[in-house]
C-alpha cells in the first residue's frame, strides 16, 4: 500500500518532470542543441522511488498531459502531441521510469554511479525507445529499422543524460535523504 | 489537556529532547528557544505527527501512540510554511481536504468552508489557485483548513516566521481570539507577552517556565 | 487549471468528455484499421466539420496543429526522397496521423482539464478490483496540480543560484539540491496531510 509519503513524492516528482519542463533547455557539452531534462527526471523517478512509485510519478505527469495540460517541453500538451510522431516516446517514459525503478531495485540499490548508469539507460533509454521506435514507424509509414536509425541522433543526449541521472541519483542517495524502503 | 509523562526523544542516535515531563492546561502557551533546542520537535509531539522514543504523550487522556487517530482530530496543527501545508490546487479544495478526509457530508463542508472562507476574508479568493495568493493569505489559508476542522486544541509551529509586519499582526490577532487552547512554538517574543505562560527550551530540557514576565527575561538573558 | 481548454458556447464543447475521448479512440482504430487513404480522409472531413461546430478560432488550431504536422511533413519529405519506392505507404500513415491528430486536439480544445481528469479516475476505478484505489490517484492528480507551480519556482530558483555560483553548465548541479529538497519536502507534506486527518489506509468512499 502506498503510505501518505507516497502519495507525496508521486506528485512531487510528476510536478518535478513538469518544472523542467518550463525551465529553459540546458546546454550540455558538445551537443549541437540544448536540451530539455524532462527525459532526465524520468530516469530519476525510476532510480530514486524505484519502479511503482516512480512509474507511478510518470504516469500522473502523462495523464495530465494527456488531460490538456500544456507540461511538455515547449509548452505542448493535449492528447495530439500523444498522437504525434513522438507520442510513443512519451508513453515510453511510463515504462521507462517503471524497469528502471524495477532494474534499481535489484542491481543497484547503492552509491555506485556506473551500475546507475546502467540501469538509467536500460530503463530509461532502451524501453523508451522500444515504445518510441514503432510508434514513429507506424505514425511516419516508415519501416521500423529506419524509424530506428533516425531516433539513434537522440542517442547521444541520452546517454548523457544517463550518466547525470546516475552521478544525481547518487549524490542523491549519499546525502541520506531517502527512506529506507527506497 | 496535555500531558508530557517522561518525554525522551531521538532521531536515530542523536537525542532531542530529554526526559520532559510536563502538564499544559492554560490557554495559551508558548514553547521558545533557539535553532536547534528541540522546540519543533515537541511540537510535532503534541498531535501524534511524532511519537517519542521513550515516555507518552497524552492529549485530553489520549495516548498519540495508540490513539493517534483520534489524538490529530482533537489537535490541529499549522505549520511555519504555508506552501508546504496547502495541499490542493484552488483555496476551496484546500479548506475543504481535512473535512473530505474525515467524511463529513458534502452539504456540511461546503457549509463550513464557506464559513471559514469569510472568517479568514479568504472569500473572493475561492476558486483561485493558492499559489498566487501573497504569503500572508497562504498562512491564513492554511490556518483556515485547520480551523475549519474545529479541532480542540491547535498548535502552531513558527506561524510568524515568514511573515511581513502587516501580516505577522494579523496572525498574533488570530491566535489570540481563538476559542480553543492553543500552543505557540516562535522565536516571536512579541507575540507570546501576553501569553498565560511560556516554557523556555534549551538542548532538549525546559530551562524556564513561567508567566511571560519572568520566562522572557530570563531567556533574553541566557541568549547573552 | 484551465490548460489547453478553450471556452466557447458549442455543442462540441458539452459533449461529456468520455464520448469525446471514446469517439476518438473509436475513430483512431478504425482508420488504422481501413486500407489505404480513405480513413485518413475521411477522419479529416470529420475534422474540418467539427472545427466550425466547435466554434473555435481557426488560427489558434493551426497553431497547434503547426509543429506535429511540419514534423509529419518533415518524415514524409526525408523518406519520398531517400527511399524512392514506398512512398505511397509514408504519404497514408503521415495523412492519417495528421488526421488525428486535428481530432485530437479538438478534442482536447473543447474538454476542460477537470473533466478530462475527472473521467480518468473513473476509468481508473474499474480496476478497483485489482487494487487500484481511485481516491488515492485522485489526491495525487490534485496535489500534482498543486505542486506544479511550486517546483517550477524552485528548477527557477536552483538554476538561478547555480548561476551564481557559475556552475550553471553543470546540470547535476541542478538536479542534487533540487532532488534533496524533494524529498524533505515530502516529509513535510505528508505530516501536513496527516495532520488534517488523512488516513493512507481509507479505502475510499
Amino acid at each position: 500500500m502506498l503510505s501518505t509519503r507516497d502519495l507525496v513524492l508521486c506528485a512531487l516528482f510528476a510536478a518535478l518532470l513538469a518544472g523542467l519542463g518550463m525551465a529553459p533547455p540546458i546546454p550540455l557539452g558538445f551537443l549541437p542543441v540544448p536540451v530539455t531534462a524532462q527525459s532526465l527526471g524520468v530516469m530519476l523517478a525510476g532510480a530514486l522511488l524505484g519502479a511503482r512509485r516512480g512509474g507511478l510519478a510518470v504516469l500522473l505527469f502523462v495523464l495530465l498531459v494527456a488531460a490538456g495540460l500544456p507540461l511538455l517541453a515547449g509548452g505542448r500538451g493535449g492528447i495530439g502531441v500523444l498522437m504525434g510522431p513522438t507520442g510513443g516516446f512519451i508513453l515510453g517514459w511510463v515504462a521507462g521510469a517503471f524497469v528502471t525503478g524495477l532494474l534499481a531495485e535489484r542491481f543497484a540499490t547503492g552509491v555506485n554511479p556506473v551500475r546507475l548508469f546502467a540501469v538509467c539507460a536500460a530503463g530509461g533509454i532502451a524501453v523508451v525507445y522500444a515504445g518510441g521506435i514503432p510508434w514513429l514507424s507506424l505514425v511516419a509509414g516508415m519501416p521500423l529499422e529506419k524509424a530506428a536509425f533516425g531516433s539513434m541522433a537522440f542517442l547521444p543526449g541520452d546517454l548523457i543524460k544517463a550518466g547525470v541521472a546516475a552521478f544525481a541519483a547518487a549524490a542523491v542517495r549519499r546525502a541520506g535523504v531517502l527512506p529506507a524502503h527506497a | 489537556m496535555i500531558e508530557f509523562r517522561s518525554v525522551t526523544h531521538a532521531y536515530g542516535d542523536r537525542p532531542v529532547l530529554h526526559d520532559l515531563s510536563v502538564r499544559l492546561a492554560e490557554r495559551r502557551v508558548a514553547i521558545v528557544g533557539g535553532n536547534g533546542s528541540g522546540k519543533s520537535t515537541f511540537a510535532r509531539l503534541l498531535n501524534g505527527l511524532l511519537v517519542p522514543s521513550a515516555g507518552s504523550v497524552l492529549v485530553d487522556g489520549l495516548d498519540t501512540r495508540t490513539d493517534g487517530r483520534a489524538v490529530r482530530r482533537r489537535v490541529g496543527f499549522v505549520f511555519q510554511n504555508p506552501d508546504m501545508q496547502i495541499v490542493f490546487p484552488t483555496v476551496e479544495e484546500d479548506v475543504g481536504f481535512g473535512l473530505k478526509a474525515r467524511k463529513v457530508p458534502k452539504e456540511e463542508i461546503g457549509r463550513r468552508v464557506a464559513a471559514a472562507l469569510d472568517r479568514h476574508n479568504l472569500a473572493r479568493h475561492r476558486h483561485q489557485p493558492a499559489h498566487q495568493l501573497s504569503g500572508g493569505e497562504k498562512q491564513l489559508l492554511a490556518i483556515a483548513g485547520v480551523l475549519v476542522l474545529e479541532p480542540a486544541h491547535v498548535v502552531f509551529d513558527e506561524p510568524t516566521t515568514l511573515l511581513d509586519l502587516r501580516n505577522r499582526r494579523r496572525v498574533i490577532e488570530l491566535v489570540r481570539e481563538l476559542p480553543q487552547n492553543a500552543v505557540v512554538v516562535t522565536h516571536d517574543l512579541d507575540m507570546v507577552m501576553d501569553f498565560d505562560r511560556v516554557l523556555v527550551l534549551e538542548d532538549g530540557r525546559i530551562v524556564a517556565d513561567d508567566v511571560p514576565s519572568v520566562a522572557i527575561p530570563a531567556y533574553v538573558k541566557r541568549l547573552s | 487549471m484551465l490548460g489547453l481548454y478553450l471556452h466557447r458556447e458549442s455543442p462540441v464543447h458539452r459533449w461529456p468528455a468520455g464520448v469525446k475521448l471514446g469517439g476518438l479512440l473509436a475513430v483512431t482504430a478504425v482508420v488504422l484499421a481501413l486500407p489505404g487513404v480513405w480513413g485518413a480522409l475521411a477522419a479529416g472531413a470529420l475534422g474540418l466539420g467539427l472545427l466550425p461546430a466547435a466554434r473555435l478560432p481557426v488560427a489558434t488550431v493551426l497553431r497547434h496543429l503547426r509543429a506535429p504536422v511540419a514534423m509529419l511533413a518533415l518524415l514524409f519529405g526525408v523518406q519520398a526522397l531517400l527511399a524512392g519506392t514506398g512512398w505511397e505507404a509514408a504519404l497514408v500513415a503521415v495523412l492519417r496521423f495528421a488526421a488525428l491528430i486535428l481530432l485530437a486536439t479538438l478534442v482536447t480544445l473543447t474538454t476542460r482539464v477537470t473533466d478530462m481528469v475527472e473521467l480518468f479516475e473513473r476509468v481508473f476505478g474499474l480496476l478497483r478490483p485489482v487494487g487500484v484505489n481511485p481516491a488515492k490517484l485522485a489526491l495525487m492528480l490534485a496535489l500534482t496540480i498543486r505542486f506544479i507551480p511550486l517546483l517550477a519556482e524552485q528548477v527557477r530558483e536552483v538554476r538561478m543560484a547555480q548561476q551564481a555560483r557559475g556552475v550553471e553548465r553543470s546540470i547535476a548541479a541542478l538536479f542534487v539540491p533540487l532532488l534533496v529538497k524533494i524529498f524533505t519536502m515530502a516529509d513535510d507534506l505528508a505530516a501536513a496531510l496527516e495532520a488534517r486527518g488523512y488516513d493512507p489506509a481509507d479505502r475510499g468512499p
